[in-house]
């Protein structure tokens, strides 16, 4: 079975786990060549969702719809078209660089393994350490190794837990430029992130998540700011510091 | 099915090439396993002379108590930075994946037997080669039934906050057939006149236990492992 599509939508998506509530009713979309971020609060349910439009995690109640189909009519077929960015990375440390991309790439039918796993190692920057073992790798290797391996099947749905997460401002930046490349050749690509930064420059639409709430969907571009300091961090100054800054003509 | 069995090749050679690599799991278990039978040899040999019967018990303990903390450092492994995740995300056939971690987890207790075996032979004066073919294959009989039953649980419990305590509780009770064939089964071949009939029997009835585990195993392991 060939699943192919382009565009995702959840519809009413709820999740509980046991008696507490990690989602409640979230409906939103996204479509092919869109970048859609999530925001919120740690424990706001931005995980929980990712798993779901993963795969990973059934909903309690409601549906995901990739294009015309959904994870139990399409099953496996569907997770070939699925590339998941972890917060956990999902590498072996025990395995080099190179083995732990040649295992995934056979996992998934990746044809031309040879060549692909070559591709992904000049991509990640990692081609002269392809046979060091990624237990020795800083998190900022691991990052990128994680996020083409995550690509190596040429996924149509990109999934991405706070990938920028440890990377340095170079690194931070070669990963928004690999991201507008997978936009430009018309990925769908989901990002749960806290930078509001990268938010600004990368985002096509914004999803902020509250207490499993949707809080606001399809945030307009020069509102995102707002958006974070009213739903995410009220105490908090989104230009990174912990005090808001105090208004103008006010004194000290 | 080429691709059912390849891609159980494929999770089963990366198994064994992370412990060729690390070497934690294959030692710690030999060294356990060796433990246990030396504790039970102070215990059950009076002058020299180990109580009746008891070499093909101690045998299969150890082997129990091994598997057990086998299966729990190979799933640890898989839980460290979520790989099992990345498992189940490609879409390869998650009784696949099963069949792989399973082999992976045979393969080894197979390595620690090689070694517990001759040791309780030594120390207990059991006779391990009257039927040395047939011990083996009772041995990886009991092997596959206790580890096929082990895998699935050890897989299940990975997310569990109490998984080091879930895991025997469960898997014990569910694998006492399978010892108690093997247990059997081995003090049969041990007699000083192998009851090689008897032994036969209970090597049946393991092959029969090993389909049985391993088939529901196969059935019940992808709506085990989705959440």
């Amino acid at each position: 079975m060939n699943v192919d599509f382009t565009e995702v939508s959840v519809r009413d998506v709820s999740r509980h786990y046991g008696r507490r509530r990690a989602l409640a009713r979230v409906s939103l979309e996204c479509r092919s060549g869109e970048v859609l971020g999530l925001l919120g609060p740690n424990g706001a349910g931005k995980s929980t969702l990712l798993s779901i439009l993963a795969t990973l995690l059934a909903p309690s109640s409601g549906e995901v719809r990739y294009g015309a189909t959904t994870a139990k009519e399409a099953g496996a077929a569907l997770r070939s078209r699925l590339g998941f960015l972890s917060h956990d990375l999902h590498l072996y440390p025990e395995l080099t660089a190179r083995e732990n991309l040649q295992f995934f790439a056979r996992l998934y039918g990746v044809p031309a393994v040879g060549a692909c796993v070559a591709d992904a190692l000049e991509l990640a920057g990692l081609a002269p350490r392809a046979d060091d073992l990624v237990a020795g790798f800083s998190r900022g290797m691991r990052q990128r190794l994680a996020l083409e391996r995550a690509l190596l099947h040429q996924p149509r749905l990109v999934l991405l837990d706070e990938p920028f997460t440890g990377l340095d401002d170079a690194s931070v930046a070669a990963l928004v430029d690999r991201l507008c490349g997978l936009r430009r050749q018309g990925r769908i690509i989901v990002v749960v992130t806290h930078d509001l930064d990268v938010a600004e420059r990368l985002l096509d639409k914004v999803a902020v998540l509250k207490d499993g709430r949707l809080a606001a969907f399809d945030v307009a571009h020069g509102r995102i700011r707002e958006h974070y300091r009213a739903h995410v961090a009220p105490g908090r100054n989104p230009e990174g510091g912990l005090v808001p800054p105090k208004p103008e003509g006010e004194g000290g | 099915m080429t691709m059912f069995f390849r891609v159980a090749g494929l999770v089963m050679r990366k198994d064994l090439t992370v412990e060729v690599r690390s070497r934690e799991i294959v030692y710690t278990t030999i060294f356990f396993a060796v433990s246990c039978v030396l504790v039970f040899a102070f215990a059950l040999v009076k002058d020299g002379r180990p109580l009746e019967d008891a070499a093909a018990g101690i045998m299969w303990i150890s082997v129990a108590f091994a598997g057990t903390l086998a299966l729990g450092r190979t799933f640890e492994r898989e839980r460290h930075s979520e790989t099992l995740r990345a498992l189940m995300l490609a879409p390869a056939s998650r009784p696949a994946l099963y069949v792989g971690k399973l082999l992976g987890v045979v393969l080894l207790l197979l390595i620690v037997e090689a070694i517990l075996v001759p040791l309780v032979g030594l120390l207990f004066h059991a006779p391990i080669w009257n039927c040395p073919f047939r011990l083996a294959t009772l041995l990886l009989l009991g092997t596959v039934g206790f580890s096929a039953v082990g895998t699935l649980f050890a897989a299940m419990l990975v997310r569990a906050r109490s998984r080091d305590v879930m895991l025997p509780i469960l898997l014990y009770p569910i694998t006492i057939p399978v010892i108690i064939a093997g247990v059997r089964g081995t003090a049969a071949l041990f007699e000083p006149v192998p009851a090689v009939d008897l032994a036969d029997m209970w090597m049946a009835l393991l092959a029969f236990f090993d389909i049985v585990f391993v088939t529901l195993a196969l059935w019940t392991f992808e709506p085990l492992m989705t959440e």
